[in-house]
């Protein structure tokens, strides 16, 4: 059921509805929410899943991410981590 | 020279918070959990109680809410207390038999922000279910299965599973994949309170238990990601004990109706300490500093064979309710451990279970119910 061709840059993730992606000031972290789990984020997820909005693509939340933390050459852990997120259906594309 | 010190546990967060908001209820499982004497329970908190101890606890780290009972249903603030737990930010999930779901309610519940719904069945066999809730309330849940759906949440399907409907779980699964469950949790009875009274009558044999896994397997197999099916293996048929509660005071914090706040659903039952209760005190310093939530934390309450063992981190022990009830001491090793020096007394539930020796005829199951607690608070009475 799930699409395992590779994330391409145009694509647009956005948070599945199963899950609800909040910041946790207790835990300083941002954490997915589902019915009786949670999943703790690292700080890394947790900066790409907040911008997996549905509108933005790939490109776009990488090229924010490499502003907000003046770094580049982030795109392939980006999409391996996005690859990996869909996997879980913590996101939709 | 630095003086000894003790190296206190650090705990995190109460990361999941149940609020058990009454002991009433209209069904009569012979395997609840509810304590045995819930009938000389004091007065519930009120709903500005309960507000105020949802905000405490979303203050000190808490973010899953479960309401739960009893039937939450039967508290006419439970949309309140959604509300306000939803405004907070926590993930709300409410734990129901679905008895009062109705529709008004539903959307009432969904407009608060209501996140989740787990709704428990006793059986797919609408004369088991009757018999063993008591009440004839199988066709009411299909209902609320389906307002359940309608109003778009995701729904986990809750059965305890025991001797007298671990023979029909696949029913029980093909049940919950047709009225559209997207989760299934298979439950094997936890024999504390009622479940603990009824616990003879209860306890499957090793037979019905593999064979119970393995059609599990094949119904997983069979419907593929459609539903995501969970089994909880019964603990008495293992030789090493459960995590409970995932550590004491480390995620879990119950909150029983009348106030008393619990490191898990049954603590309440353990000699010797007091818990404190949200009407006297806050419930960080609830959490982080009472007696209660401190005494089995971590490791340093350990005695032989648990101080010792090199699997201590992995199961802390196990559960200190179950080490009472069998062994008489909280703080003995659980049962459950072949390590432990009582672990004959749950092989021998085991060996009766496997004999089939307890015919329900022979000892009649105990129903739930405030009629059968007050009796049995007269009888403890009557002893003293």
């Amino acid at each position: 059921m799930s699409d395992t061709s590779a994330i391409g840059a145009t694509a647009t993730p956005r948070v599945s509805k199963r899950f609800r992606l909040q910041w946790e000031e207790a835990q300083q972290a941002w954490v997915l929410l589902y019915p009786e789990g949670m999943v703790k984020l690292n700080q890394s997820a947790g900066e790409i899943l907040r911008r997996c909005d549905g509108v933005s693509s790939v490109a776009e939340v990488v090229a924010d991410l490499e502003q907000a933390f003046a770094t580049a050459g982030l795109e392939a852990d980006v999409v391996a981590f996005l690859e990996l997120a869909r996997k879980q259906q913590w996101i939709d594309m | 020279m630095n003086a000894p010190e003790v190296v206190k546990h650090q705990p995190g967060p109460p990361l999941w918070l149940l609020a058990e908001l009454t002991y009433r209820c209209p069904l009569h499982c012979v395997f609840c959990y509810n304590p045995v004497d819930f009938a000389h329970a004091p007065d519930e908190l009120c709903t500005d109680d309960w507000l105020r101890v949802l905000r405490e606890a979303r203050a000190a780290g808490s973010v899953q809410c479960g309401f739960s009972g009893g039937e939450p249903l039967l508290r006419d603030d439970l949309e309140v207390l959604v509300a306000e737990a939803h405004k907070l930010g926590f993930y709300t999930n409410l734990l129901t038999s679905g008895v009062g779901l109705t529709d008004a309610r539903a959307r009432a519940l969904k407009d608060a922000g209501l996140d989740h719904i787990q709704l428990s069945f006793q059986d797919s066999t609408r004369e088991l279910n009757d018999f063993l809730s008591h009440t004839r309330t199988f066709e009411l849940k299909q209902k609320v299965a389906a307002t359940i759906n309608d109003h778009g949440w995701p729904m986990v399907m809750n059965c305890v599973i025991h001797r007298l409907n671990i023979d029909y779980i696949d029913r029980i699964i093909d049940m919950a994949v047709e009225l559209g469950a997207e989760y299934l949790e298979l439950a094997n009875s936890q024999y504390y309170s009622w479940a603990m009274l009824n616990r003879d009558q209860l306890l499957p044999s090793r037979e019905q238990i593999e064979r119970a896994e393995r059609v599990t397997n094949e119904r997983r197999q069979h419907y593929g990601e459609r539903i995501r099916i969970f089994f909880v293996v019964p603990d008495y048929h293992e030789t090493r004990p459960k995590k409970c509660m995932n550590g004491w005071g480390n995620v879990f914090l119950t909150i029983t109706p009348d106030g008393t706040a619990l490191p898990c659903h049954t603590a309440r039952m353990l000699p010797g300490l007091a818990f404190p209760n949200v009407r006297d005190l806050d419930v960080r310093s609830i959490w982080f500093d009472s007696e209660g939530f401190n005494r089995y934390r971590g490791k340093g309450w350990m005695k032989a064979p648990c101080r010792s063992c090199p699997e201590q981190e992995k199961d802390l022990g196990g559960c200190r309710c179950q080490a009472f009830m069998l062994t008489g001491d909280p703080a003995a090793a659980d049962p459950v451990c072949d390590k432990s020096p009582a672990h004959h007394k749950v092989v021998e539930a085991v060996v009766r279970a496997e004999r089939g020796e307890v015919a329900v005829v022979a000892k009649p199951l105990v129903f739930r119910g405030p009629e059968e607690s007050r009796r049995r608070l007269a009888g403890l009475a009557g002893m003293k």
